[in-house]
């Protein structure tokens, strides 16, 4: 039988299992919209292309499952880019879908004609240009097996319209079978020992987990190795919710604004087991001074992430989840090596977790965004999922934020995309619709993508954002206070909406706390209330976020908060 | 250090581009850059020819390795291999020049693709040596342009 493009297309996403999908409609997908009206796959209109592409995000963060998001040629395809690159950095699976003007007109600046292919070649892990429609089922089918396997990314599908508009035959291959394409999912058995003999012959070992563990569901192998062998653990950004905050030989954060046990026992540690991490810069700081007497492991999936930033002793190319079983395997055979070596690490660990943990100041009369999120952390349930905007609302959720279950940390962390967290929680909550799901947001962040307060009025999304107002682009601001003399160069809000109305104006409730007494009560009423919450919240706009390892400097090198003397008086530019 | 990269790839839309923008992207050098089909239609093979120090090396590899369409990476530098070079070189001919430059053609066994009443246009195919030697010998006379088809490579059979 013979079908149009469109109609292909709609049938191989059903039969790739997809549910739900975000996209945003346009004169070459008519075809397409009309296919996708009463098909059964949901789906979900952003008032943003931008906001598609991170709702896609989200809710394959949130899930495990390919995203997937769709924009029309031209402006709606190049909308889409902050998204799919913010998916990139983050190894996010997703089949991004474009339309594209005939096969025929491509090439000649036709109207809403944008080479997608070649705008977003560095930012997608690969991408297809259809020319036949009878290629289509294929290449979608390639297109989920590639976003998801391996190291997962987004993956672009670029539809023109004679294709979409073509007939064929509804022709899907039994299986997947491309060529350059076959990751290497497990590793090298005798690596794998090597790393059970360096085990043995460190005496100050250290995990360093990142998102990877998250990535291949392998907090469970995680969790036993660590205990096996007693070695404390440190989380990237995206590693946190990968190994639970509440355990006795979880350190936090480590990297810029990690917790300065975590730092300190990277630096002072004579073993690094990095398991799906990626030694980002954020995390090493200055490389040459990076752990100068660490032996160090490598386990990952993408070959090319090994001896990339720092070199590598013993490398192990694969599957995390996969490799952590059979470390657990062939361990499980001999005696544990700990006892008093390791025991005297681990306190000496412990002393430096209780001389400097996360602080702030309790007794102040303002309101401490990190106690907002302390407070937060208590009231919600533990499965509850927390997005991020980026800048100091993100650091302090990373730091004061108890995350004990995988995928509850959703958060742009290779790019830092602000106006991320609120689309991105939009993709959870349809993804979990019982969940509590929280955007936690700077006011300057929020506004990159605040129009989808329409879409959350729309769908009655029970999605709760939480602003942490502190009129200013805060990090930023941190900055300019902490090496630019405190000259607030364009990060001053003096021209911030009133969010509480604006969230009225779309019909979304809104809240606003100003005294730190009414804190709980706000944050239960957003936690309670049955449908969707603006709750904004006026903090200190002073507050920093801190320990801090300068840019360039060595991890260990932190410092512990600005030097009053320096600082100006905030003052609010009308 | 000079390296030579033989790359074998499908023989799709945008795969060159996706090659050459992998080195462009992270500041990566080419020196030189040839591309055409293997006996396989559906293949083609690229040569690269770039420099950096082992590590640059290392992650040129694992990074074209990553790349859908790539079937094949080797980075022939340390193996056994042949390449050559084709160049066309239109070279000035003075009456009383012509001789010598004939016979230095000759001794290169190059060919000569051209002729105009002031000059002459020679094929040249031969490693990087050869066809630098010869471009030394005739610059003399006055090269009036040159093209250059980059390296090819092989690896030899043991
Ligand atoms: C799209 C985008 N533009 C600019 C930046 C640079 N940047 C990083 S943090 C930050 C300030 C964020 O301010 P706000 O959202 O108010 O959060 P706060 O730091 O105050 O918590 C800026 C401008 C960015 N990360 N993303």
């Amino acid at each position: 039988m013979q079908m149009t493009g469109d109609q292909i297309l709609v049938q191989s996403l059903k039969d790739e299992g997809v549910d739900i999908m975000f996209g945003y409609p346009g004169g070459v997908l008519l075809g397409l919209y009309d296919a996708l009206f009463n098909s059964g796959i949901k789906h979900v209109l952003p008032k943003h292309e931008q906001a598609a592409a991170h709702a896609a995000d989200g809710y394959a963060r949130s899930t495990g499952k390919v995203g997937v998001v769709l924009a029309t040629s031209g402006p709606g395809a190049t909308n889409l880019i902050t998204g799919v690159a913010t998916a990139f950095m983050d190894s996010v699976p997703l089949v991004v879908l474009t339309g594209q003007v005939s096969t025929h007109m491509i090439g000649g600046d036709a109207f809403q004609e944008a080479d997608i292919i070649g705008i977003t070649r560095p930012i997608t892990k690969h991408s297809y240009l259809v020319t036949k429609t009878e290629d289509i089922a294929r290449i979608v089918q390639e297109a989920f097996h590639i976003a998801g396997t391996g190291r997962p990314g987004p993956v672009l599908i670029d539809l023109p319209k004679d294709v979409l508009t073509g007939k064929a035959k509804y022709n899907r291959p039994k299986s997947v079978n491309i060529r350059g394409y076959k990751p290497k999912v497990e590793g090298h058995s005798g690596q794998i020992k090597r790393v059970l003999t360096e085990i043995k012959k460190a005496k100050k070992a250290v995990i360093y987990a990142g998102g990877g563990v998250i990535l291949s569901g392998a907090s469970a192998e995680l969790l036993k190795f660590a205990e096996y062998n007693q070695i404390p653990v440190t989380n990237t950004l995206l590693g946190l919710g990968g190994f639970p905050a509440d355990h006795p030989l979880f350190l936090g954060m480590l990297g810029m604004h990690g917790a300065y046990v975590a730092n300190m026992t990277i630096h002072e540690s004579d073993l690094i087991l990095a398991i799906g991490a990626r030694f980002d810069d954020r995390v090493t700081g200055n490389v040459a001074k990076f752990a100068p007497n660490a032996r160090v492991v490598h386990i990952d999936i993408d070959p090319s992430a090994i001896s990339k930033n720092i070199v590598v002793h013993v490398p192990v190319v694969g599957d995390v989840k996969g490799v952590l079983t059979e470390l657990n395997r062939l361990q499980k055979k001999e005696e544990p090596v700990w006892g008093e070596i390791r025991q005297s690490w681990l306190d000496h660990v412990r002393r430096w977790s209780e001389e400097r943990p996360f602080s702030y100041d309790k007794d102040t009369k303002q309101i401490k965004p990190q106690y907002v999120i302390e407070r937060l952390s208590e009231l919600a349930p533990k499965d509850a999922i927390i997005t991020t905007e980026v800048g100091q609302n993100q650091m302090w959720t990373a730091q004061f934020y108890n995350f004990t279950k995988p995928r509850t940390l959703l958060s742009s962390g290779g790019l830092g995309t602000m106006g991320y967290g609120f689309p991105a929680a939009m993709g959870a909550q349809f993804a979990n619709p019982d969940k509590l799901v929280v955007d936690i947001a700077g006011d300057g962040s929020i506004q990159m993508n605040i129009q989808e307060l329409a879409t959350i009025a729309q769908y009655n999304l029970p999605v709760k954002i939480l602003i942490l107002n502190n009129c200013f682009l805060g990090m930023v601001r941190q900055w300019q206070e902490l090496f630019y003399g405190a000259r607030y160069s364009s990060t001053c809000l003096a021209s911030n909406p009133d969010f509480v109305r604006i969230a009225e104006a779309y019909g979304v409730k809104g809240i606003k706390v100003e005294d730190k007494k009414d804190v709980d009560a706000g944050l239960i009423e957003m936690i309670n209330h049955d449908g969707p919450v603006l709750l904004e919240v006026m903090v200190d706009r002073e507050e920093g976020v801190y320990p801090m390892v300068p840019a360039g400097a060595a991890s260990s090198d932190m410092i512990f908060g600005p030097n009053k003397k320096d600082t100006k008086k905030l003052k609010v530019v009308k | 250090m000079k390296h030579t990269i033989s790359i074998t790839v499908e023989n799709r839309f945008g795969v060159l581009s996706r090659v050459v923008g992998l080195f462009s992207g992270r500041g990566f050098n080419i020196d030189s850059l040839s591309v055409g089909e293997t006996i396989d239609p559906e293949i083609s093979r690229i040569t690269i020819v770039t420099r950096g120090d082992d590590r640059i090396i290392e992650q040129v590899t694992k990074q074209l390795h990553k790349l859908v369409d790539v079937i094949k990476v080797i980075d022939l530098t340390d193996l056994n291999f042949v390449d050559r070079e084709l160049i066309l070189i239109k070279v000035s001919a003075a009456e009383k020049a012509k001789a010598e430059i004939l016979r230095i053609n000759e001794i290169f066994r190059g060919k000569i693709v051209d002729v105009s009443p002031a000059s002459y246009t020679f094929e040249v195919t031969g490693d990087e040596e050869k066809i630098e030697a010869f471009l030394k010998l005739v610059k003399p006379f006055g090269v009036k342009d040159v093209s250059r088809t980059g390296k090819v490579a092989i690896s030899r059979e043991m």
